[in-house]
């Protein structure tokens, strides 16, 4: 009833949150951020200035899931903690932060003086700002993680749709080989590979897909089974219309709504695992600064009580960015069992 | 009997009874003043289209109102005593013992987990105390009583192995152990097939006999009620808007939404020419957009302002009926003796050339047994189509009656062309179809054959814009290419449907059932089809808006003198709009001929059956009572000789399961399968006749 009263015409931000403005936004925030993390050596001078854009792109978008999100609560708690991290990601050359790779003063403690810099989060012990490379560091992991997420996503639906929608013998060979790959522990799929391939960023994508895309393939393959007897395949069956038509405009959008909330997820889980591989030396490489580098690196020396803050920095980002994609799937999930 | 009943205390009373639902909207008021007197051993009968109130009523009066559930107001008295002041403990005892619900859906009362043996002994056991081996023996005697066959079988069979017709019996012995005061019926056929429905209203008639159960009977069919109760009450939109003695109901009606519905269903002597149905205009009001006064208003041709939209109405009574009150406030005014307002006639159509014929089309499938990597595994054919020929005309109905398993379903997939034909030819013009699977088939080809779907739900994706679903059939088909001439096609389309045009940016979830049978529709006309095969475009719909859809899709295929094949299992709509039928049956064409053939003597035998089955909501005719034994066989495992010899009244042992039978010909293409000799065929009486004793009430 409340929701008429105010409504007067579309306001522009009603217009805003149509698909298609949504995607030109998503697309302002998310191409620059990976151009800077992935190819940002080769840019040049002008990597100064690539990830302007995005800040309002960023903020945008957050004022839009918000609305979109009000109905549940934890939605917009774990909304504010993705969108703190990717502002928080596209503004870090921006934010008056000293340079995460500069030594300046080992083992500072939090809060404490030291010259005329004041240290937020103390320094770790190469003397390098904890503040600022906890900043810097999560440019990688969102970066990443959702690349890889995305890339799973597209292998494994495409996989999905073709073994529910085509069965027979299609079936039969990727349901084995998903079965053979999920009957591998997790982990240990993510070392094999990147032990043989070399550790990288574009190589974690590569494992990840190989341990999250069976998982996919299985969910998508059932929601294919289901919706291909609806009416509304036959009658494009019965028009004539190729089989990958009837995949990519049919069916696909059908799945969509379960799987945005299991993508959340499984973002989730890829954002540890990434941290879990860079902290094995497996990952992202130094010295650029990253969360799990951070935990890494400064392993030993947290050992010391008064050092600890050292490892807990980064563990508490990592955990607070996790917590963030969980609860978006929990509220997104508690939506749509509303309407 | 009011007399005596009035000494009676009422099993069940319900008085100014309001529930409502809460949710994020607020409260949404389901069902409003609602009262009903059921006196021991009767049955009353509610009807009403989806969203009316009818089952909420009935989940009140066992009071499993969930959580955001609440009845607000007035009382149900179950045998004198207010059901709201109970305690939960008596209201556990009652619900268990003196009043038992059967659902639609016979699996939602079953376990499927336990025997049938060990559910239905629970009751005795639970209530009466008896011991394990009584408690089984008196739950096979009531197994006897609901009629089924091998009641020491179904004992210890799990509910998944027998059929939906057995497991609602097995639900109502389940009602039955119990001895209830009170029997609740919520569409307790809506699931099964007519023959076997048949069966099930006749075992519900013997109950209310043998036990003197009073029965709440809930359902969208005013024929099954007719069959069925004693008393009536019609309700709309959450209300109830008349009630009466079931004659006075039918025979009587002073309401106009009761009149409307009898005007839009297919009663004998409705055609599609002389006398079209009557839909009622508009459509069922939202919850909580129902208007002020009669929520019937809108829809309603007597709505005088200021009178019907004073404020809430209040039920009056019908001077000279005994108890048959209305919520109307003109019914005094209207002429009630004027006829049901009629469709406007329509000069027939003269079907031109044969545009469709099917030659000894046959269809097997081979099943596997035994898994992938199972080496000689067994096969076994599955026979679901043998052997049909018939043939279509240009702007010719031909309507394929059948029953689960009979076959219509695969035979629109080889029309279809999603499954190849075994054998046999289907020729649409000069292509042959059977073997010619849809992808080598070309635009024209595809185009000439469409079908309209039986789901609503179902028929358009639920992801795309109307508009650009059926654009796509128009580019598809190459009936236009540029966007705007395919747009003012779309428009075109719309209006054929009479929908408005800015439909076409709409979701279908903005749609309503019947709005989005209307879209299936203009999409299986986008390409100019030469024959469209409508499978049950109309069942799925509410009674009131079935008319309007079932006149349109005719409306259309007039004009366009397009071949319908219309498939279904209600013999009402198929004797109002076809012009010839074929009678199905386990995947053999049992009896085909023109529809007044096919409705008169000589029967088939199954097709006796099923126009026997049929429920016919006119108090004026009279049906032979015939009641088919048992369940229609799988197709995977068919009877020997005559398909239909398990369950033929006919039955000749040692010829009908042991050859098949030959093809009686009658003369202008009325053809019946059947061992019976003419002569006996011909012989047979008309299954519906008009009452001799028409003016008995009046
Ligand atoms: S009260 Fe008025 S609008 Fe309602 S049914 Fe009667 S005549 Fe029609
Ligand atoms: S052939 Fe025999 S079993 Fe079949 S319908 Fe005729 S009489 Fe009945």
């Amino acid at each position: 009833m409340a929701v008429t009263e105010i409504q007067s015409g579309p306001s522009l931000l009603d217009r805003l949150s149509r698909p298609k403005p949504v995607i030109a936004l998503a697309l302002l925030l998310w191409l620059p951020l990976t151009a800077y993390v992935m190819f940002g050596h080769r840019l040049g001078s002008g990597a100064q200035n690539v990830l302007l854009p995005a800040i309002p792109a960023t903020v945008l978008l957050y004022v839009l899931g918000v609305r979109a999100f009000r109905e549940s609560r934890v939605a917009v708690i774990g909304l504010t903690l993705v969108f703190f991290w990717l502002l928080m990601a596209v503004s870090a050359p921006y934010l008056p932060l000293m340079d995460p790779n500069k030594p300046i003063a080992p083992f500072t403690t939090p809060f404490t003086e030291r010259g005329d810099l004041f240290f937020w989060l103390g320094t770790d012990f190469k003397g390098r700002d904890m503040l600022s490379r906890m900043i810097w560091g999560c440019q990688r992991v969102l970066v990443w993680g959702v690349t890889a997420t995305m890339v799973a996503y597209v292998v494994g639906a495409m996989f999905g749709l073709i073994s529910g929608y085509l069965a027979g013998w299609w079936d039969e060979i990727i349901s084995f080989v998903a079965n053979v790959l999920l009957s591998f522990p997790v982990m240990v799929l993510f070392i094999v590979i990147l032990n043989y391939l070399g550790p990288s960023g574009f190589n974690i994508v590569v494992a990840v897909t190989f341990a999250s895309a069976p998982a996919i393939m299985r969910i998508v393959r059932g929601l294919a089974l289901d919706i291909k007897t609806r009416d509304y395949v036959y009658a494009a069956q019965t028009r004539g219309e190729h089989p990958l038509y009837i995949m990519i405009f049919e069916l696909l959008p059908n799945v969509r709504g379960p799987i945005i909330v299991d993508a959340c997820l499984r973002l989730g889980y890829t954002t540890v695992a990434i941290t879990t591989l860079t902290f094995l030396g497996l990952g992202l490489q130094p010295p650029d600064p990253d969360w799990g580098l951070m935990i890494r690196e400064s392993a030993r020396t947290a050992m010391l009580w008064k050092f600890s803050y050292m490892l807990l920095v980064p563990a508490l980002a990592v955990s607070s960015l996790i917590l963030g994609f969980n609860l978006l799937a929990d509220g997104l999930r508690e939506m749509s069992l509303r309407d | 009997m009011s007399a005596e009943a009035a000494e009676q205390v009422p099993v069940l009373e319900c008085r100014n009874l309001c529930i409502s639902y809460y949710t994020r909207a607020g409260e949404i008021p389901a069902v409003v003043d609602f009262n009903l007197k059921l006196m021991p051993g009767e049955a009353h009968g509610i009807v009403g289209e989806s969203g009316c109130g009818k089952s909420t009523v009935a989940l009140a009066i066992m009071q499993y109102m969930g959580r955001n559930g609440a009845i607000v107001g007035g009382e149900i008295l179950f045998e004198g005593r207010d059901m709201r002041q109970m305690s939960e403990e008596e209201l556990r005892q009652i619900r268990g013992s003196r009043i038992a619900m059967v659902y639609q859906e016979p699996m939602a009362s079953l376990n499927p987990s336990m025997t049938i043996g060990d559910q239905l002994a629970e009751v005795p056991i639970y209530h009466d105390g008896l011991s394990e081996r009584e408690a089984l023996a008196r739950a096979e005697e009531m197994l006897a009583k609901v009629r089924l066959p091998d009641p020491k079988r179904i004992l210890a069979s799990y509910p998944h192995q027998i059929s939906g017709g057995q497991q609602q019996r097995v639900v109502i012995a389940m009602a039955l152990l119990s001895n209830p005061k009170l029997l609740l019926l919520d569409e307790p056929t809506t699931a099964l097939d007519v023959t076997v429905e048949a069966g099930i209203v006749e075992l519900i008639n013997e109950i209310a006999e043998e036990f003197g159960t009073s029965m709440i009977y809930i359902s969208h069919n005013l024929g099954l009620i007719l069959e069925t109760c004693d008393r009536l009450t019609v309700m709309y939109s959450g209300e109830a808007v008349e009630v009466g003695d079931i004659h006075d109901v039918f025979d009587e009606m002073r309401h106009p939404y009761t009149r409307g519905l009898f005007g839009s269903i297919p009663l004998p002597g409705a055609d599609k020419n002389a006398h079209p149905l009557v839909a009622i205009p508009g459509q069922l009001p939202l919850p909580h957009e129902r208007p002020r006064g009669c929520n019937f208003g809108p829809r309603c041709t007597f709505f005088r302002t200021g009178v019907c939209d004073a404020g809430p109405l209040p039920m009056h009574a019908v001077p000279g009926d005994a108890d048959h009150r209305v919520r109307c406030e003109r019914f005094e005014e209207i002429d009630w003796n004027r006829d049901l307002p009629k469709g406007e006639a329509k000069p027939p159509v003269e079907p031109g050339d044969v545009v469709l014929s099917v030659e000894d089309m046959t269809k097997h499938y081979l099943i596997e047994e035994g898994g992938l990597f199972v080496v000689g595994g067994s096969e076994r054919v599955v026979k679901a189509n043998e052997k049909l020929s018939f043939t279509a005309r240009e702007a010719e109905t031909v309507a394929i009656v059948g029953e689960s398993g009979c076959g219509k379903s695969t035979f629109a997939k080889v029309l279809m062309g999603l499954e190849d034909a075994t054998d046999g030819k289907v020729m649409l013009g000069n292509v042959e179809l059977g073997g010619l699977p849809v992808q080598r088939r070309n635009a024209e080809t595809i185009s000439k054959l469409q079908m309209v779907f039986q789901n609503p739900f179902d028929t358009l994706n639920p992801s795309h814009s109307v508009g650009s679903q059926i654009a796509r059939v128009i580019r598809k088909f190459g009936v236009a290419s540029k966007d705007e001439e395919v747009e003012a096609i779309v428009h075109r389309l719309l209006d054929t449907v009479k929908l408005p045009r800015d439909f076409a940016r709409r979701k279908p979830r903005q749609l309503s059932g019947g709005q989005k049978q209307r879209v299936g529709i203009a999409r299986a006309f986008a390409g100019n089809p030469k024959v469209v095969i409508a499978d049950e475009p109309v069942s799925a719909l509410d009674v009131s808006v079935q008319a309007a859809v079932t006149e349109l899709l005719m409306d259309i295929q007039r004009q366009n003198r397009t071949t319908m094949l219309f498939i279904s299992h209600d013999l009402s709509v198929v004797r109002y709009l076809a012009d010839r039928v074929v009678v199905m049956y386990l995947g053999r064409i049992m009896e085909q001929g023109t529809t007044e053939d096919i409705f008169a003597p000589p029967y088939h035998p199954y097709t006796e059956a099923l126009l026997a089955a049929v429920p016919i909501a006119d108090t004026r005719i009279e049906k032979r009572h015939i009641v088919l034994k048992g369940e229609i066989p799988s197709p995977t495992n068919p009877p020997k000789g005559c398909p239909f010899s398990t369950r033929c009244p006919y039955m000749m042992p040692g010829t009908c399961d042991a050859e098949l039978p030959p093809l009686r010909d009658f003369g202008e293409g009325h053809r019946i399968l059947c061992h019976l000799d003419p002569a006996e065929l011909t012989a047979m009486e008309p299954v519906i006749k008009p009452k001799s004793e028409a003016a008995e009430r009046l």
